[in-house]
């Protein structure tokens, strides 16, 4: 049970930095938020890469892949478009 | 291979908190970005180089598929950014929900010391937040793509929360029953009941709400897609993982707070309340009182001779697209010496910040953004206040009328302006089904029209020549 207790301390901890560090974004750019944390939680890839590419069953690796897909997706949308949106604010 | 796996994940972390932290200045934000793409470029190969990965081309093809959906859905205009956010929400829960369906499965067939209680709860919690989240994501955008099959007011039934609590206790309970019995004969079949049910209560979730409430629920959605990653680090032992959640769950939940105070509502109010409702008409029996319509020439006219003008813009810009027409105003006022401030409501448009990247898009400052809060104080200075397809944020019944939804919000005192001009769409009422006293005060000036063919009209009073 000692991996629960870490992860639990790693959530809580994560948690709190995550709150202060967004408290102090640009009210300006909670659009762009939206779309880079979406990036950034499609960080879940690294669970599909190893459902996907391991040496599982058919049916499982399907799923997998299907979960890389999703994930992917976000994250080439999610950066380009939150870059597309900065580049707006950034030039004036 | 396992340090490189330990290292990258560590490395990758830090910069995701920097991604954030540059965020909170335009500046920097860029910067933010390329961190972000550095961070996970870094966490992907070395996941990818581990030991017991052997089918590099269904990587390959799934990555390839991912790039070929990703790049055309970061082009959209800027105008469907809430749909395409909403959809990114979905694709996010959809990948937990696989995962974690992918993961019990796997248990099951070959690993069933995996399944301690704390970790089969996890999964539980995965499967059941990242299948709601797909499925309600999917319908925000169906909704605010106005896809024709979708309704877009909200559907509300007797009994609606009953059900919908009655759906999503009964995924828990089974969750539970699945924590005790992981490896029963009939496991298997709880467990897609459960993700089933998830399915379902995520459609639920979202039927019974409105247009004016998507800034919140858009949020709420985020938090949920946090959380769901948060959950499939708890399942996959990734450290990485419940720091990225929780990063993004944290952000959804400051962005619905906030969203929630802009609105005076509480999360409850805003899941349970179908704030979309028609409601009984405002003064029933009370004197009908007329709209004043003025004419393009004559508006121009007033904006000319103010020395300040505040402009309100809300949904009914974005839907026109009229933030280009808005730019050329702006140039045309600025030119003649009028000082053009942009009064942002929290909660206009339909996700947070969403009025804010309309007019970065149109290159108007952001210095001449300013917000609510900042901005109300300076009303009564103001010449005229330019309301554009914008209507519950500036109603002043949200003040003092119990009765209505919105009582309650905070608004932008477009009202002590000492002359209001209002460009709306129609005469219907607004999103809430509330009526706006603003357009019948004494000072108030309505344009109907579409808020870019109106705006074209006054800008081309302006540079024709038609005034000076």
């Amino acid at each position: 049970m000692s991996d629960f207790w870490s992860m639990l301390f790693v959530f809580v901890l994560a948690t709190f930095i995550g709150l202060g560090v967004i408290r102090r974004v640009s009210r300006l750019l909670y659009t762009p938020l939206m779309s880079l944390t979406n990036a950034i939680s499609a960080i879940a890839v690294v669970g599909s890469i190893v459902v996907t590419g391991a040496d599982h069953p058919l049916t499982i690796r399907i799923l997998g892949a299907i979960a890389l897909f999703a994930s992917m997706t976000n994250i080439v949308s999610g950066f380009m478009i939150t870059d597309r949106m900065l580049k707006m604010f950034k030039k004036q | 291979m396992r340090l490189i796996g330990e290292l990258s994940a560590v490395l990758a972390t830090a910069l995701f908190i920097f991604a954030l932290y540059w965020m909170n200045d335009p500046k920097t934000a860029r910067r933010g970005v390329i961190a972000g793409i550095i961070g996970m470029a870094v966490a992907v190969l070395a996941t990818w180089m581990q030991p017991e990965i052997l089918h590099h081309g269904w990587i390959v093809v799934a990555i390839v598929a991912g790039f070929l959906v990703g790049v055309p859905l970061s082009r959209v205009p800027l105008t469907a950014v809430p749909q395409r956010t909403a959809l990114s929400h979905a694709f996010g829960g959809l990948a937990a929900g696989l995962v974690g369906t992918a993961e019990y499965f796997l248990w099951l067939g070959e690993h069933a010391a995996q399944f301690t209680p704390f970790r089969t709860g996890a999964l539980v919690v995965e499967v059941i937040l990242g299948f709601l989240t797909f499925t309600g994501s999917l319908m925000a955008a169906g909704k605010l793509q106005e896809v024709r099959w979708i309704p877009q007011r909200p559907v509300t039934y007797p009994g609606q929360n009953f059900v919908n609590l009655g759906v999503l206790g009964l995924a828990a309970a089974l969750g539970v029953v699945l924590v005790i019995y992981p490896t029963a004969a009939w496991s298997g079949q709880v467990f897609i009941a459960i993700a089933a049910l998830a399915l379902i209560f995520g459609v639920l979730l979202i039927i019974p709400i409105g247009g004016a409430d998507m800034p919140t629920v858009i949020s709420i959605l985020n938090a949920y897609a946090g959380l769901s990653a948060v959950a499939m680090g708890f399942v996959l032992d990734s450290k990485l993982l419940v720091t990225a959640g929780a990063l993004d769950g944290s952000s959804g939940l400051i962005l619905s707070i906030i969203m929630c105070k802009a609105m005076n509502r509480s999360f409850t109010n805003v899941l349970f309340g179908a704030f979309g409702k028609a409601q009984p008409a405002l003064a029933a029996g009370a004197e009908q009182k007329v709209w004043k319509q003025e004419s393009v020439e004559g508006a121009a006219q007033l904006l000319e001779q103010a020395r300040s003008v505040v402009i309100i813009p809300g949904y009914g810009m974005a839907v026109a697209q009229a933030q280009h027409k808005v730019r050329e105003l702006f140039d045309a006022l600025t030119k003649r010496g009028v000082t053009v401030k942009f009064a942002i409501h929290p909660v206009a448009g339909r996700m947070p910040g969403h009025m804010n990247v309309l007019l970065a898009e149109a290159n108007i400052p952001y210095s001449a953004l300013v917000e609510m809060d900042e901005i109300n104080p300076e009303m009564p200075q103001t010449d005229v206040a330019l309301v554009l397809g914008a209507n519950d944020v500036v109603n002043p019944a949200a003040r003092y009328a119990k009765s209505t939804p919105i009582y309650g919000m905070p608004i932008i005192d477009a009202d002590k302006a000492k002359t209001v001009l209002a460009v709306k769409r129609s005469k219907n009422p607004g999103f809430a089904g509330i009526d706006n006293e603003l357009y019948v005060l004494d000072n108030t000036w309505m344009l109907f029209g579409d808020a870019k063919a109106v705006l074209g009209d006054l800008v081309k009073q302006f540079g024709g020549g038609g005034i000076h």
